[in-house]
């Protein structure tokens, strides 16, 4: 099992403990660019940045600008990068990221192909790497690292992690975790389609077993069954630590996608009450709306 | 999207699967026409992309003039789940041994293509025990594997090769179109041991849309969708009478849920993507100015790093154009919004500070 929080810090000792460099893919690019400059606000280690036939320059005269992943991974060592190139170049970018040794790809872009995102995990899966989207906001650590597109006000250092499917849901939901005093140790963007290179399921083992884990938050919404298969394995494992779920979507009609690739109820397959029954099931209460979710696992932890 | 049957038909016949003499039309004059090409005894099958049509009526047998002149208006004039008639589809009738079910579909959780299969067709797939189900990686199906699956279906002979022949067809087909659901139900066994799709479900992976200008011709939209779509948003047209805005798809979602818990009605589902700007709030504004149903505008917006001043002027300049006349109960997330709240005073647009607020003020104010 990959150790997220391994890759995104290091080990104590290590010259780059908790500075671990990031390349950008697409930094040149309105949405790249962007986010590039966000995160490095935020304390982020943007180490390089690939945007081919631009090789050789600098961006925002700091960071150095390659042709390739293979030539910014040989020159900066880097394990992670962030992808913001349109969908239709996804699977080229990310076969270059993952052949050039890159051990977590965060991909930003929404509207990959399915066909698409199952090549790219075929390699990650030879490659012992980590993907995580596509469309999702990305990963963070508050306080620390942020490789994503999250806007950092909702966002504070604790011990809750959120895992969501959603990007505007985990920012409301970490806002109001954080008013109400739940800061957060990780938060994981699943992303909206429907196969995921980090499932929900997977993000679980990915905190599980942070020492001073104090709670977590599920944040799913209809179609597929990851959070079915996420409540079972809550089960199976007599996971104990208080944990609270919502799911958005309710009442969405059938077979129609709700913005999100994922996000549709095709028969039963993805409803929102065989999430919430499974949760029910698993002793997870499930919030009717965002702002309920701090109030839930209060209550939890009060038990 | 989704195909409706004609047209999975139409696929399903380019790759060789079996299948009887069916014609499509939209009008009984051209079905006239295609009845007697075809000859009774035929079916007559409504054309809408939701299930359940045989039990609201849908399927009408036909065997004669006089029938088709009474049923096909009938059938045609039905609404199932809320769904108008696409079109009609005349079938010639099957002489039937026994029905089995067939799909290859994309298993999220398990991120790979599998085949069910049983031998209980022509009943929801949900409700059936035995179900054989393999996965199958990428989509391809082996000749190994297609054996196997007509084996445990317990086939034999001519309708083992047919069980096996159409599943291979079908993975090709899943594949090459980049499929996330086929399923024939019923493939039904003929009385000389054969087999045919007698009906086609087909829903295709909507980003893989730029790879397949062949499928575009069946792509159905209303003029307002694809208006959203070319402004980067995501629409979908509901029947209430409250439009709901929003960025982000499950904040959007979130919203219409706390809306229809409050006894409100949903009358579209808007996300205009993850950020906001003060042209792209002003053009999803547009888009809803054209909905005739609608009595007032529900906007969530989590801004982050937007300013909502930016969003208030959006508002604005709706207002100064004269594009909409109807309240909007807004709750903005974001900086600035105390100065945005000034911007709007005395506009016809109400900021709120929590959705909850918003949206009990929505449900009120467009209850008369």
């Amino acid at each position: 099992m990959t150790d997220i929080f391994e890759l995104l810090k290091g080990k104590p000792g290590d010259a780059d403990y908790e500075k671990k460099g990031v390349i950008v893919q697409g930094i040149t690019g309105s949405y790249g660019s962007v986010h590039a400059k966000q995160m490095i606000s935020y304390g982020t280690n943007v180490v390089a940045g690939v945007t081919p036939g631009k090789g050789g320059q600098k961006f925002e005269e700091t960071v150095p600008i390659y042709n390739s992943m293979q030539e910014a991974v040989d020159a900066t060592n880097a394990k992670i990068s962030i992808l913001f190139v349109p969908a239709k170049f996804f699977l080229g970018a990310a076969k270059d990221a993952l052949n050039s040794g890159i051990k977590l790809l965060v991909a930003i872009p929404e509207h990959v192909p399915i066909r698409d995102t199952m090549e790219a995990l075929d390699l990650a899966k030879q490659k012992g790497a980590v993907i995580i989207g596509p469309n999702t906001p990305g990963i963070m650590i508050p306080e620390l690292i942020k490789i994503g597109i999250m806007p950092p006000m909702p966002f504070k250092a604790g011990k809750i992690a959120v895992l969501s499917k959603s990007g505007t849901l985990l920012y409301e939901i970490s806002d109001a975790l954080t008013n109400a005093g739940f800061g957060q140790s990780i938060t994981i963007g699943i992303g909206g389609d429907p196969v995921n290179g980090t499932r929900l399921i997977d993000a679980f083992e990915m905190v599980k077993d942070i020492s001073d884990l104090e709670g977590l938050v599920i944040v799913g919404e209809i179609g597929g069954d990851s959070e079915e298969m996420l409540a079972q394995k809550i089960i199976d494992l007599g996971f104990k630590k208080p944990t609270v779920a919502y799911i958005a979507g309710r009442a969405a009609p059938k077979e129609k996608r709700m913005g999100h690739a994922g996000a549709i109820v095709m028969g039963n397959y993805g409803s929102a009450e065989s999430k919430v029954s499974m949760f029910n099931k698993a002793n997870i209460p499930v919030a009717k709306r965002p702002s309920e979710v701090p109030v839930l696992l209060a209550g939890k932890m009060e038990k | 999207m989704q195909l409706l049957e004609f047209q999975a038909k139409e696929i399903f016949r380019e790759y060789g699967i079996s299948l009887l003499d069916s014609i499509s039309s939209t009008n009984i004059e051209e079905g006239r026409k295609h009845a007697k090409q075809l000859g009774y005894p035929f079916v007559i099958k409504i054309q809408v992309p939701v299930g359940g049509r045989g039990k609201a009526g849908g399927i009408q047998k036909c065997q004669n003039d006089d029938e088709f002149d009474i049923k096909y208006p009938q059938v045609m004039d039905l609404e199932i789940k809320g769904e108008k008639a696409r079109a009609i589809l005349l079938e010639k009738m099957a002489d039937i041994k026994k029905e089995l079910y067939l799909s290859i579909f994309l298993n999220r959780s398990k991120r790979c293509y599998t085949i069910i299969a049983s031998a209980e067709g022509g009943v929801e797939i949900e409700s059936v025990k035995t179900q054989i189900i393999k996965e199958i990686g990428l989509g391809d199906v082996s000749d190994e594997v297609a054996r196997e699956v007509a084996k445990e279906m317990g086939l034999e002979g001519i309708t083992a090769e047919g069980v096996v022949d159409t599943l291979k067809k079908l993975s090709k087909l899943t594949i090459e179109k980049e499929a996330e659901l086929v399923e024939i139900n019923p493939l039904a066994i003929m009385q000389d041991d054969t087999v045919m799709a007698l009906d086609g479900k087909f829903v295709t992976d909507d980003n893989a849309n730029f790879r397949h200008d062949e499928l575009q011709k069946y792509q159905e939209r209303t003029e307002i969708e694809e208006q959203a779509e070319k402004s980067g948003f995501s629409l979908v047209e509901l029947d209430g009478d409250i439009a709901v805005v929003g960025n982000g798809a499950g904040l959007v979602m979130s919203t219409l849920d706390m809306l229809s818990d409050n006894g409100g009605k949903p009358a579209c589902f808007l996300d205009v993507g993850g950020g906001a700007t003060t042209e792209s709030v002003y053009e999803a504004l547009t888009l809803i100015s054209k909905l005739d149903r609608v009595k007032g505008i529900l906007v969530n917006l989590y801004g982050g790093i937007v300013k909502t001043t930016v969003v208030a002027e959006a508002f604005l300049k709706a207002y100064e154009n004269n594009l909409i006349d109807i309240p909007v109960f807004s709750r903005l997330k974001g900086t600035e919004s105390e100065k945005a709240k000034e911007m709007l005073q005395g506009s016809r647009t109400n900021i709120f500070d929590t959705i909850e607020e918003a949206i009990n003020a929505a449900v009120m104010g467009t209850k008369k």
